[in-house]
């Protein structure tokens, strides 16, 4: 039974994979109950940032082109969705397609520019560009983003579309799927139904004549040039395809909470995104998905930690004891999360820098060495 | 024209500080072939050096104010103030010109041991993962000082007889109403000597000759029979140095805060492409260019022409020249072309 079920994972087709998946992924409430992480509010994020970092992916995993600025698409994706909210309907369809169109849009402009370059150069052009947004967000643009307060929704917004067939109800509206409320597990569930669609396609690229290319121009790109194929547009439909995912993530985080700011489209936000990539494995399927869960996960552990907290769960030491812990440990936790994911990124860059996924493989193959040894030094008793 | 000579003004002062984190980031690239986002943080750290060299002369006892007699107050009186007096109080008025003394051995110190402790081990890796890892090292870095120094910029003053403005006006002739703080001159100056004393360094001393040549061809230098390494590690330090001293003498300007590092870092890398990764001198002339130019496209007549344009012109002049002159200004042909 095992091992016919080792066989079916090892297969993986197309369709095992995706079944596989989506049942991983609607199951979440049950399976990560015993951990604690069974909220809505934490789920959503685990999905919508998945799908941001699935197609970030896309572009750095199998291009390896390191993109400093996809946190603009991310922030792009919001407020276009919260314009939709505003001017349209509050029916959360419009909004994505036009997040994703939008932030699409933008990608094909950046990366036309960006792509003319590669290497470092690329990475700071796609730094310069989301520093430009984010600077245009503050000043220029104040009457698209609203400032530093951030685009809400109010209550005379026109909605033309909404207020069309129906009359305005008192109250601010919330957003809705053909009136299915978005907020907690219903909001959860149709996030991960748009994370399972996004993960399909993402692994329809990896596996697809388009994404060996891609694996191609990261071995060398000298190469797939010299044998005459143009590199170019391969690159820039990649930086869009991820572009649209961020955006659609994006999307996604105002679907849940109507609300864009501009913090969103820093680059240390960008920073994020290469993290859980990178934490997870870069290039790999699953691996940023991963990344994700461990850090969306930690950063709602550690930064609600506070002293008291630690003080409890030292509370078997000795005073002294407890007081050197507490010293010890409290600067990483509360208002200090950041610097503990600084120390896990430095620490995984130095010794994994495959990521979690490169960790697991080489486990197993140890362990699959040992067995082998383990069969010769049988054979050889015999 | 006093507008327009203001903002040069202070666009070759912001310019001197971005000139002198870029002359470290090209330093440290030239030599050892690194990527280094955690300069930024030698910046941040450098101003830090100075909040806390000040902190520490400022320490203070708890006494009775005499002057209050009515119940028991008190004020807190400078150690130094009560053990030296008048000369107590001028050191703690000093604090920030002073402070190099102690930021110079202490950066050289973090400079030496980022480099044997992490950077070493990234020679040989990837562009992409030199980048990652110094990146997150300046996450740390940054939130280390949050967690010692809070998240509030901490006030740094100048010296008080340098903290009024010099009447510039009257000594070029253009009356008496253009002036310009004290401080800010003191900096344009300072920087020019740390830039003008590195490049010397490099181009009258013998070790100078030898890290040039080992920027050049690496190889040839190391058949030679010269340790290339040590020297590119020192190199590295007053790379440290320059940043830290950089940082010190800026926190009068600009109050540090734990981000000011991250701050400058984004825009200094975008000046070291600019200028021509690994070349130095195209990393000074493109600080000073782009410092003036953002300063002038700040005023108002130019803000009102092209709205925002203030908050842009620095990446918009990156986006350029990386189109159109891939090296940069004074770029080397062939290093880093790609």
């Amino acid at each position: 039974m095992m091992k016919q079920l080792m066989n079916l994972l090892k297969k993986q087709s197309d369709l095992t994979t995706i079944l596989m998946f989506a049942a991983g992924v609607l199951t979440m409430p049950i399976w990560l109950d015993p951990i604690g992480a069974n909220y809505p509010d934490l789920l959503q994020k685990f999905v919508i940032f998945g799908i941001f970092a699935v197609g970030y992916n896309i572009l750095f995993g199998l291009t390896g082109y390191l993109s400093f600025g996809h946190a603009v698409f991310l922030g792009v994706g919001s407020y276009a969705a919260v314009w939709s909210f505003k001017l349209l309907t509050m029916n959360v369809l419009p909004a994505m397609l036009f997040a994703t169109l939008i932030s699409g849009l933008i990608a094909a402009a950046i990366g036309f520019v960006s792509m003319r370059r590669s290497g470092i150069y690329f990475s700071i052009l796609t730094l310069a560009f989301a520093q430009m947004f984010y600077n245009l967000a503050y000043s220029v643009l104040i009457p698209i983003t609203n400032g530093e307060t951030g685009l809400q929704l109010r209550m005379h917004d026109p909605r033309i579309i909404d207020n069309y067939f129906s009359d305005p109800l008192p109250g601010l509206p919330s957003t809705d799927f053909f009136g299915m409320s978005m907020n907690g597990y219903s909001g959860f569930y149709f996030c991960a139904v748009v994370l399972i669609l996004a993960f399909y396609i993402a692994m329809k690229i990896f596996r697809s004549p388009f994404g060996m290319k891609l694996k191609a121009i990261k071995s060398n790109q000298h190469r797939m040039r010299y044998t005459g194929s143009d590199t170019r547009p391969y690159l820039i439909t990649a930086f869009i395809i991820s572009g649209m995912f961020a955006g659609l993530a994006g999307a996604l985080l105002a679907v849940t909470d109507p609300l864009a700011g501009a913090e969103r489209m820093q680059w240390t936000a960008s920073g994020e995104v290469i993290l859980m990539t990178i934490l997870g494995g870069v290039g790999t399927l699953y691996g940023p998905l991963l990344g994700v869960g461990i850090i969306k996960y930690l950063e709602n552990i550690f930064s609600t930690i506070n002293e008291s907290v630690l003080q409890q769960f030292f509370s078997f030491l000795p005073q002294w004891g407890e007081n050197f812990m507490v010293a010890i440990v409290s600067p990483f936790v509360g208002e200090g999360w950041h610097l503990t994911l600084g120390v896990l990124f430095m620490i995984i860059i130095i010794f994994l820098p495959g990521g979690l996924m490169e960790g697991f493989s080489r486990i197993q193959k140890r362990y699959r060495k040992a067995k082998i040894n383990d069969t010769q030094s049988d054979s050889t008793k015999e | 024209m006093d507008a327009i000579l203001m903002q040069l003004l202070n666009g070759l002062d912001k310019g001197g500080a971005y000139a002198l984190i870029a002359l470290g980031l090209t330093l440290v690239f030239g030599t050892l072939g690194v990527v280094n986002f955690a300069h930024g943080a030698l910046f941040l750290l450098g101003a830090f050096c100075a909040v806390t060299f000040q902190k520490i002369l400022t320490i203070s006892k708890k006494i009775l104010d005499p002057s209050i007699t009515y119940f028991d107050a008190y004020i807190e009186q400078p150690y130094l103030e009560i053990w030296f007096g008048e000369t107590g109080l001028a050191i703690i008025d000093y604090a920030v010109p002073l402070s190099i003394i102690v930021t110079i051995p202490t950066m050289l110190l973090i400079g030496l041991a980022m480099e044997r402790g992490l950077i070493r081990h990234f020679y040989k890796r990837t562009h992409a993962e030199q980048i990652l890892v110094t990146f997150g090292l300046a996450i740390v870095l940054q939130e280390i000082i949050r967690h010692f120094f809070g998240a509030n910029p901490i006030p740094t003053p100048a010296p008080d007889i340098v903290s009024g403005s010099a009447a510039v006006g009257t000594w070029i002739g253009l009356g008496e109403n253009f002036v310009y703080p004290w401080w800010r001159l003191i900096y344009l100056a300072v920087s020019t000597a740390i830039i003008s004393s590195v490049f010397a360094f490099l181009h009258l001393t013998t070790f100078g000759m030898v890290v040039r040549a080992g920027m050049y061809d690496r190889q040839m230098v190391a058949f030679l029979g010269i340790n290339v390494q040590r020297k590119f590690t020192i190199i590295f330090g007053l790379a440290a140095v320059v940043a830290g001293v950089a940082g010190a003498m800026y926190a009068p300007i600009l109050p540090p805060d734990y981000h000011m590092g991250m701050d400058f870092l984004v825009i200094s890398f975008v000046i070291v492409v600019v200028g021509g990764m690994g070349s130095l001198r195209g990393a000074v002339a493109a600080g000073f260019l782009l410092g003036v130019l953002q300063s002038l496209a700040s005023m108002t007549a130019v803000s009102s022409l092209l709205p925002g344009i203030d908050q842009i012109i620095i990446y918009l002049v990156a986006v350029v020249i990386l189109l159109t002159r891939p090296r940069g200004l004074m770029g080397r042909k062939g290093v880093m072309e790609d």
